[in-house]
């Protein structure tokens, strides 16, 4: 028993050697100069300088690629939080036929793969006439977000009791209050979960974006990167910035996840 | 009561707009010529077309292969991960989900840079390795839910009844964890075939990818074509979803009691 234990633990901990390989290899080359991964020109903190200061070739590309990719995160995962929650109490209540319907469109964002919606919703944009920029990119990020908050709302839903919402109606509030008041807070957890999915996916997004931002040159960080490694030279900057983002990431899940644990030990 | 299900009503219009309407798009540029004439041509371009014809193949191959690995490597991960005798802690869990939150370019780029300095040349050996490392994580956190939320009461009634671990896992633990499986095989397989960036960062453009020529002849503006190569794309989701329909009902019907 104690050799599968050893067994299954080193199994674990090589791959996550392997997966974590690349993501270490550029955090430890963020704090070197040079301007080629994988070439050590002795310890700097240079680039994470540049970085914050500004002072570097092409600084303002970098920097405002950095600024649309939260712009665009911030504003999509906020409205695919709200348009989704209220579709979410919607389908709850939507019986048979109707509720299978909408159960299946809101499916088809999540299975097709990033290419088709991007390319589909390409296609709108120019049937329509409509020129493509930052609206075009925040719609299509709300299109693929919001069925991740409906997925996200619903298990909240089923637990909610039924009667209180009417309860707060009988009780003389408005429709909006009792939204406000009653439902809105029972069903937050599942709202904050939805919009840290949005967040994060929005965040990674490239496909879409690269698809539906037009020919006014808008980059976000992937079409950034993706522009830069297809030009041969990779922005040194780039390495620090992945490197903090990585951190970020790594503190909010972990705190996520603790005080998940911690909720759920409470509970039992 | 019934107000409350009008709610969805926007967002049916909207999906209907955004989803419904732009893939309704795609059907219609394919079937069209540049002036929108009605036509096959784009189709049956495709399926004359030696090149378009290679590339995919060869990315249904590299999807099987790269899917294929994922279940190989990933299925005994998320087993021990879901194993409370072998695994206790919560950050491995967390560590392990961790790379599907970061730019997947990023981390393709790292990886082929990672290949550079080790002096691996780079094309379908490295191609593989890389989607697999990019996709494992999207194939271990299905399974590992799936075996997570599994009544630990039928493997044990199955031991008491006599089987052997060896059984208990083929009769028991495997089949009733297919479902976690398939969501982890729809995670990984589509988007293995839809994928530019990836194949075009860890080849050096050596190997196209399916994902590749659709976008090379959308941006060239071959709308149409580019549309009929999307349409064969969506009919594959169509079969494969169609193919799967039956465990994921099972398993929406699960989560809902």
């Amino acid at each position: 028993m104690d050799g599968k234990k050893i067994m299954a633990k080193a199994y674990l901990w090589l791959l996550l050697v392997v997966l974590y390989a690349p993501i270490a290899f550029i955090v430890v080359f963020s704090f070197t100069e040079a301007k080629s991964l994988g070439n050590w020109t002795g310890f700097s903190t240079q680039l994470y300088k540049n970085l914050f200061t500004g002072s570097m070739q092409n600084s303002s590309g970098l920097l405002a690629a950095v600024n649309n990719t939260l712009i665009i995160a911030l504003v999509a995962s906020i409205f695919a939080t709200v348009l989704g929650t209220i579709a979410a109490i919607g389908i709850f209540h939507l019986r048979g036929r109707k509720k299978q319907t909408m159960t299946f469109l809101n499916n088809i964002p999540m299975i097709n793969p990033d290419i088709i919606t991007g390319v589909s919703l390409f296609l709108l944009f120019v049937f329509l006439g409509i020129s493509q920029g930052y609206v075009t990119v925040i719609l299509a990020h709300i299109t693929f977000c919001t069925p991740y908050v409906v997925l996200n709302v619903m298990p909240k839903l089923r637990q909610l009791n039924p009667n209180i919402y009417e309860a707060a109606l009988d009780l003389g509030a408005t429709p909006a209050q009792a939204l406000r008041k009653v439902l809105v807070p029972a069903l937050r957890p599942g709202m904050i979960s939805g919009f840290i999915l949005s967040f994060t996916m929005s965040l990674d997004d490239f496909a879409v974006t690269f698809f539906t931002r037009g020919t006014i040159g808008l980059d976000t960080l992937s079409t950034y990167i993706y522009a830069d490694a297809r030009k041969g030279g990779l922005t040194p900057e780039l390495k620090p910035l992945m490197s903090i983002i990585f951190l970020v990431i790594l503190v909010v899940l972990l705190v996520i996840n603790v005080r998940q644990s911690k909720t759920s030990d409470n509970q039992r | 009561m019934n107000k409350r299900s009008s709610w969805a009503l926007p967002y049916f219009i909207f999906l209907v707009l955004f989803v419904v309407l732009p893939l309704l798009l795609i059907v219609m540029y394919a079937l069209q010529d540049g002036s929108g004439r009605f036509t096959l041509d784009n189709v049956a371009k495709f399926f004359t077309d030696k090149d378009s014809l290679s590339t995919f193949a060869l990315s249904i191959e590299v999807a099987i292969e790269n899917t294929l690995l994922c279940i190989l490597i990933g299925y005994p991960a998320a087993f021990i991960l879901a194993d409370n005798k072998l695994n206790r802690s919560a950050v491995t869990v967390v560590l392990f989900i961790l790379p599907m939150w970061i730019n997947a370019l990023m981390r393709t780029l790292a990886t082929a840079e990672l290949f550079n300095m080790a002096g691996i040349p780079l094309g379908k050996g490295t191609l593989l390795f890389g989607m697999c490392y990019d996709y494992l994580p999207f194939m271990i956190y299905p399974i590992y839910n799936q075996l997570k939320k599994m009544d630990k009461s039928f493997a044990e009634a199955a031991q008491d009844l006599g089987a052997t671990p060896r059984q208990v896992f083929r009769k028991v633990t495997l089949p009733l964890s297919m479902p976690g499986v398939w969501s982890g095989v729809m995670m990984v397989f589509m988007p293995t075939v839809s994928t530019f960036a990836i194949s075009e960062f860890l080849t050096n453009n050596k190997i196209k990818l399916f994902g590749t020529i659709i976008q090379e002849n959308i941006n060239n503006s071959m709308w149409n074509y580019g549309a009929a190569l999307s349409l064969i794309m969506l009919i594959i989701i169509g079969l494969t979803t169609a193919l799967q329909g039956g465990e994921q009902t099972e398993e929406v019907s699960g989560g809902l009691i």
